[in-house]
């Protein structure tokens, strides 16, 4: 039985599941972080992003392998108390409604403001168009990362 | 005299251009062309920011664009989805390793362009991202994200030909010199 190494919020984890398996089965499954969510299961609604080595991926379609050594950051990895400005502006603007996609809407924007600390309106539709949400919160999501790129978020 | 009619005719006709279809180089570049106008390869080898999806050419979904590199926007690049082989999931999206668009300083845009444009930009350095004609052989018979294009699993059909043929065709093309048109000269590099 193989076994796959792999940096998951800062700290080391293995696991023996198939190198197949989707890693957002490992992170929930294996290592109980459920913050990501199962939602098409085939990279088109964004519920299960999380970041690898910094970039944002959809855990859902991503084979174990791919994460092997690498460092991956899911949205308990973002603050250990909820004190990230994208989780603080998240409540500021009560962006959620029925919540399922916030998760990954969040681990999204965090990638967004890695690499474009001020985003435009234009960056922010580019970079969160892949992230559904059925409640159509879209609006409110805007706010939010402005409102945290405002305080300075830095992302993991 | 009839012999030296027969003599000036067939000096006369070796003057004279063979017509598109009678030109084996230039129509080696035709059924290259084919492959290079199929979805699969415009997918990607588009003018516009957007990929295309499906045999039938929409725009890629998810308002997904081709970003300063090639590979994408902050936040939903291109490996963001597409992994490193096709998904054995039905719809998943497809994949191979180093899943790119052409960079936006040179798109090598071929849609919608008559085969001597395309012939044209191909040949020339500054479009096509700075490859000679060997270079851009090893581009069709080597790099992996060519190679998808003949295997790019369920629901999307590959080109007409297969990658093998369509290496023999270029090939074919370029060692008569590389002509973009039936009558053009020796353009060999």
């Amino acid at each position: 039985m193989s076994s796959t190494e792999l940096v998951v919020n800062g700290t080391r984890r293995t696991t023996t599941s198939d190198p197949r398996t989707p890693l957002l089965w490992v992170l929930r499954d294996d290592f109980g972080l459920t913050a990501a969510k199962y939602g098409c299961g085939i990279a088109q609604c964004g519920a299960c992003t999380v970041h690898l080595d910094g970039d944002a991926i959809r855990a859902c379609v991503t084979p174990l392998s791919r994460a092997a050594g690498k460092r991956v950051t899911t949205l308990e990895g973002l603050s250990r108390d909820h004190s990230h400005p994208l989780q603080q502006a998240w409540l500021a603007e009560q962006v959620p409604q029925c919540g399922y996609c916030q998760p990954g809407q969040i681990m999204s924007a965090a990638c967004l403001l890695a690499r474009i600390p001020q985003p435009s309106d234009a960056d922010i539709d580019d970079a969160m168009a892949g992230n559904l949400c059925r409640c159509g919160t879209y609006l409110r999501i805007r706010r939010a990362i402005h409102r945290a790129a405002r305080v300075g978020s830095k992302a993991p | 005299m009839t012999r030296r009619c027969i003599a000036a005719a067939l000096a006369a006709a070796s003057t004279l251009a063979l017509p598109a279809a009678a030109d084996p180089a230039w129509q080696a570049f035709l059924d290259v062309a084919a492959v290079l106008q199929s979805p699969r390869c415009l997918a990607c080898h588009v003018a516009d920011d957007a990929p295309l999806q499906g045999d039938d050419g929409h725009r890629h979904v998810m308002n997904v664009k081709r970003g300063a590199d090639g590979r994408g926007t902050p936040a939903l690049r291109c490996t963001a989805c597409h992994q490193a082989a096709n998904s054995t999931v039905l719809h998943a999206p497809p994949g191979a390793p180093d899943w790119r668009m052409p960079p936006p300083g040179t798109p090598m845009a071929w849609q919608g362009l008559p085969p001597e444009a395309l012939c044209q930009s191909l040949r020339d350095p500054a479009r096509n991202g700075g490859r000679n004609l060997a270079a851009l052989e090893d581009h069709l018979r080597n790099d992996a994200i060519v190679g998808w294009g003949f295997d790019p699993g369920p629901g999307r059909q590959p080109p007409a030909r297969s990658r093998g043929d369509l290496v023999a065709r270029f090939a074919a093309w370029r060692t008569a010199g590389a002509p973009c048109a039936a009558t053009e000269s020796s353009h060999a590099r």
